[in-house]
């Protein structure tokens, strides 16, 4: 692994021909690039190997809504929390939910007042539990991006498989087409071009992209998640806007095909169908996310265990513009003040790829 | 919560394998990738091996960066 900070040449000498790339670039248009990374691993691979600190005032890297904790929104949230208040349920759901604020409280919090909550690594294991507990029903929140949606869908097809009646998921997963489009049509945000996510790229392949530039005119290069891979892509990106070029490359092609993984797309459209989501801080996008198909109603949490939805408690978190790109978490009142990795207020402080955990971690002027 | 690890394939069983990622061996579903080999590298995410990494590829644009650098170093890439 080779990072900036390890001086290892190769990225030294990829991080200058940036430098000199970006340069050539404000000669030319009179401003500085800005490019979108949209994935929030990338935004806290960007922080974490020193590419974002060493472009500050070369190139714009602004963070997209990539992470999917960060851009569910509080309802959701709320009725996730609000699951644990039945009788014989155990919650299960990843790592970074269980410390997202809910308006009357965490996941966390459900767990210490003895609600049985747990942190699993796959969904897969929640099916175990269910079969473990027959008299329990077991829910798993389903959050996540097109990476995630077919994992869901294996889990499903496990249930499916193995008859297990108390196995049942809360969906609430999001999808990145969308979203894009909801950007650039807002065009609240002036891009120069996007930083693909590579694992999102993986399961939908390059091809799935190409509407960025047939139908925006806007280039984008999928990346690799190494400093070396993201170096790679921005000089692309530098590359194509200088030429004022709209493509759509895979730099990323050792994990990235054209069509993407054929057998995951299969099973995540043999489960689940088009739905609309509500983004936080941006509202509901008409199919943005799936949901399961009715035929599979029986592992659907929601048909199963219906929640009266509550008007959220509001907070002066601003974490819909952090991730639409409008602000950099700093110019949120609450940043590192009332609100930190430790406490947290919002999910982009929570979550482990979310843009203002990585800005405190990584990008604070000390 | 998404980050997919590299992994080597131990073991093939039917609809899983045994991998060890950074020297410690798990089990995860392969349904997405069957035409997996041991000796193969995959990326997990969650318990599922999501793609095979292509070596080929791999050492493709680690050729490519190198290439670029000498350039620059003979002042050859006129960047
Ligand atoms: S869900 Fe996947 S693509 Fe999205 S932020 Fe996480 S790692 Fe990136
Ligand atoms: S600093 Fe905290 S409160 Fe402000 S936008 Fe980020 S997560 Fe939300």
């Amino acid at each position: 692994m080779l990072e900036v900070t390890d001086h290892s040449t190769l990225s030294q000498m990829l991080l200058q021909e940036v430098k000199t790339l970006a340069d050539r670039f404000q000669q030319t248009f009179g401003r500085i690039p800005s490019f979108m990374e949209v994935c929030g691993s990338h935004t806290m691979a960007l922080a974490r190997t020193g590419v974002k600190k060493a472009l500050e005032g070369y190139v714009r890297l602004i963070s997209g809504p990539g992470c999917p904790v960060c851009v569910t929104d509080q309802v959701t949230i709320d009725a996730m929390i609000s699951l644990t208040d039945g009788v014989n349920r155990i919650i299960c759901t990843f790592g970074d939910m269980v410390r997202v604020l809910g308006s009357y409280g965490t996941l966390m919090q459900a767990k210490t007042e003895g609600k049985d909550v747990r942190v699993v690594y796959s969904p897969v294991d929640a099916v175990r539990i269910a079969e473990q507990h027959p008299h329990q029903e077991v829910i798993f929140l389903g959050i996540g991006f097109e990476t995630t949606i077919p994992i869901l869908a294996a889990a499903v097809k496990e249930a499916e498989e193995k008859q297990v009646r108390n196995f049942s998921m809360w969906m609430s997963t999001k999808l990145v087409e969308p979203i894009l489009r909801q950007l650039l049509h807002d065009g609240e945000v002036a891009l120069d071009g996007f930083l693909l996510p590579g694992h999102v790229s993986m399961v939908m392949g390059r091809k799935h992209f190409e509407f960025l530039a047939t139908e925006y005119n806007i280039p984008a290069v999928i990346s690799g998640f190494e400093a070396l891979d993201m170096l790679s892509a921005l000089r692309h990106l530098l590359l194509l806007s200088l030429e004022q070029r709209a493509v759509v490359l895979n730099d990323y092609k050792s994990v990235v095909t054209e069509q993407g993984n054929v057998q995951a797309k299969y099973w995540m459209n043999h489960y689940f169908t088009l739905c609309d989501e509500a983004w936080r801080g941006i509202g509901v996008i008409f199919d943005s996310g799936m949901d399961f198909k009715s035929e599979y109603n029986q592992f659907n949490a929601k048909v199963k265990f219906p929640i009266p939805t509550r008007e959220p408690r509001r907070t002066k978190c601003r974490c819909g513009e952090v991730i639409r790109g409008l602000i950099d978490p700093p110019q949120c009142a609450l940043f590192g003040r009332a609100c930190t990795p430790l406490n947290p207020i919002g999910p982009c402080m929570v979550s482990s790829e979310g843009s203002c955990a990585a800005y405190y971690q990584y990008m604070r002027e000390e | 919560m998404c980050v997919g690890v590299p992994a080597k394939v131990l073991h093939i069983e039917s609809f899983s394998a045994l991998v060890d990622v950074m020297g410690s061996q798990m089990n995860v579903g392969i349904i997405f990738v069957p035409e997996v080999k041991i000796g193969d590298y995959v990326i997990v995410h969650a318990g599922q091996a999501m793609s095979i990494i292509d070596e080929q590829y791999a050492q493709e644009s680690l050729e490519e960066w190198r290439k670029l650098v000498d350039a620059r170093s003979d002042g050859s890439l006129n960047t």
